[in-house]
């Protein structure tokens, strides 16, 4: 187990002590998270790395309080992360778009706005900027199916930014997506996070997509789902696909790899 | 031309050809009997029609062979239809070659909307005429075989009377219709059709909201629908009067379980992933309602607005064989029943099935508007 709040002593966004959380099946309990410490820190880029079943999902589902942890504590912008979703502290980004159909892209985009009653002009404002961080100028008065996986995609990130959290919560968004698109997009991702330097938490199983997109990144291992380790990177914050090809970045990928399979990752 | 439509184009012509053939022999052997075509002009344009078509399906260019094909079945059926109509006064009278006529003439209509159906990438007016035509095709040979064969054979009125006789029914008794529809369709069916549907969808919300509520209610819900309409109607009449409030009151029990079913239903078709997107945003109940459940329910609320327009109309009309007031469809139909007045019957069915099928599509017509993006329309 790594201690985690080692490195810097800056501003925390997320405080997790001895987390744990059970749930109760049919066939008994079963623990999705036992004795996860964490620290994340404003303005880091953190990738949850494992394999299917580690929990990587619920602990993010835990920090947007989609799901109740059954022990330990659990810190969001200093509040419980109830009381954070309640103020909207964070933008959380779905496996897929989940884009409203009836509603145009720009609608799709001001949907979060609308329930924070902001006004037309404010709305507005931020759709279309938003709109233009990811690239979808032109196609505000698009439906989500007259556009390809990716675009869908892109404007589900314009719409969790357009809330304007200063965390951003991702459960593997571009899994479904193919590896050209997937490459474009987390170059993407890349400059957006050293634009507005918000504070990422990232789910993937990608071990390429983890070391180019984090400066940390967390290697989760199943049953229970626990933390094996965390490994730090310090890839230039403009770095661009060609890194992938640097000694650097394959010790760090190399790293990650020896983490998983020493958490039994491979053995079934 | 496919195999298909050469099955059809062959026997059409076959039979095209009996007719002109048996008209001929007709002549010659019975001064007395009508035949079909008594100036020759129409039936040599029919043969001339038939050689066309038949010489078009050896040309090699596609489009060419298309509109061809086209215009030659169309025109052999249109005036083979023409010599037909003007026969069907007298056709007692008649012999086979009006029936191969009749047959003939039709095949080629079946034929000419093969090819009509056709055509792709065609302007969206024509398109749009092409898709009323079809079915305006379709229906005018319905009512041509229906006024042959009841003609033709003699039917009895009071077993089917033909189209022409109910028509002329319909026109000299407009006022009465009239009166009958208000009575029914105006007053009895879209009021029940409103507080039915309405009452099934705020329950169904109500439900929804209570699990406590869920179990109490839909056992009732289940209850009512099995009702059978015969007990209920009566009981109706009794609680609300003779007059459209208890035939309202019938559409209302026969509207309100399907809305309430499919609304709950649709209610439940939002993906945990959409809701979780809403407590996300840290969402109330009514905004999740509004802005996710309701539009993801829209479908569903149609089926059942859908179901329930064509259920009202069946519910009123039957209610009113339980007592009523001298006026409205079913009142008009049972007793014009017991006078043996069985095309003032087929006119209140025509008023029913017009108004029927209105009412449908005026509803398919809103929800094409608001379930646009639903896989099932958007294509």
């Amino acid at each position: 187990m790594a201690a985690s709040s080692s490195l810097s002593k800056e501003q925390s966004v997320i405080n997790i002590n001895d987390l744990s959380l059970t749930f109760k099946t049919n066939d008994g309990l079963v623990h999705a998270l036992s004795n996860i410490d964490l620290t994340i820190n404003s303005g880091e880029f953190v990738s949850l790395i494992g394999p299917s079943g580690c929990g990587k999902t619920t602990l993010l589902r835990v920090i947007a309080d989609l799901e109740t942890p059954t022990g330990g504590s659990i810190l969001v912008n200093a509040m419980s992360p109830h009381e954070a979703r309640m103020k909207r502290a964070y933008g959380y980004v779905f496996q897929a778009a989940a884009l409203y159909p009836w509603r145009t892209i720009a609608r799709n985009v001001g949907l979060p706005l609308e329930i924070m009653g902001l006004d037309k002009e404010e709305c507005q404002k931020r759709i279309s900027h938003n709109l233009a961080l990811v690239n979808l100028e032109g196609f505000e008065k698009k439906f989500p199916w007259q556009l390809s996986g990716g675009m869908q995609q892109r404007a589900s990130i314009a719409r969790a930014l357009a809330v304007e959290p200063e965390l951003l919560l991702m459960d593997e968004p571009f899994g479904a997506l193919d590896e050209i698109v997937r490459d474009h997009l987390n170059e993407q991702l890349l400059r957006l996070w050293d634009k507005t330097n918000k504070t990422v938490v990232f789910v993937t199983h990608s071990i390429p997509e983890a070391v180019f997109l984090s400066s940390k990144i967390v290697v989760m291992s199943p049953r229970p789902g626990r933390i094996h380790s965390i490994i730090e990177s310090n890839l230039p914050k403009d770095r661009t696909l060609d890194i992938r090809e640097t000694q650097e970045f394959l010790n760090i990928a190399h790293e990650v790899r020896e983490g998983l399979r020493e958490g039994h990752s491979y053995e079934d | 031309m496919t195999l298909f439509q050469k099955c059809l184009a062959v026997p059409a012509a076959l039979l095209l050809f009996m007719a002109g053939l048996s008209s001929f022999a007709a002549l010659e052997k019975d001064a007395g009997a009508v035949t079909i075509f008594t100036p020759t002009i129409p039936f040599l344009i029919v043969l001339l029609c038939l050689f066309y078509l038949l010489s078009s399906v050896y040309f090699s260019n596609a489009l060419i062979n298309k509109i061809g094909v086209l215009l030659s079945a169309s025109a052999t059926a249109l005036i083979a239809t023409a010599i037909l109509i003007t026969k069907l006064d007298v056709i007692a009278q008649l012999l086979p070659g009006f029936w191969f006529l009749l047959a003939g003439a039709w095949l080629m209509s079946w034929l000419s909307v093969e090819k009509l159906s056709e055509f792709e990438r065609i302007p969206r007016l024509l398109d749009l005429a092409r898709a009323i035509a079809i079915p305006v095709i379709f229906g005018f040979w319905l009512l041509l075989g229906w006024e042959a064969l009841t003609r033709g054979f003699n039917v009895p009125k009071v077993l089917l009377p033909s189209p022409s006789i109910i028509a002329e029914r319909f026109l000299s008794s407009l006022p009465i219709l009239w009166a009958d529809f208000q009575q029914t369709f105006l007053k009895a069916v879209l009021i029940g059709y409103a507080i039915g549907c309405g009452s099934g969808f705020f329950i169904a919300i109500l439900i929804d909201r209570s699990p406590f509520l869920r179990k109490g209610l839909m056992p009732i819900g289940n209850l009512v629908s099995a009702l059978p309409i015969i007990g209920v109607a009566p009981i109706m009449v009794m609680w609300f009067g003779f007059d459209w409030q208890s035939k309202a009151a019938v559409v209302v029990v026969m509207t309100f379980f399907p809305m309430l079913v499919n609304t709950i239903a649709g209610l439940a078709a939002a993906r945990t992933m959409q809701l979780d997107l809403m407590k996300t945003y840290a969402a109330d109940y009514w905004q999740t309602l509004f802005k996710l459940r309701l539009p993801e329910a829209l479908p569903f609320i149609f089926n059942a607005l859908k179901i329930n327009s064509t259920l009202a109309l069946i519910g009123a009309i039957v209610a009113e064989f339980f007592g009523t007031p001298i006026v409205g469809m079913g009142f008009r139909i049972s007793t014009e029943v017991g006078r043996m007045n069985v095309d003032m019957v087929w006119a209140e069915i025509a008023v029913a099935a017009l108004a029927g099928s209105a009412f449908y599509g005026v509803v398919t017509l809103i929800e094409r508007r608001l379930t646009f993006w639903h896989p099932s329309i958007r294509a």
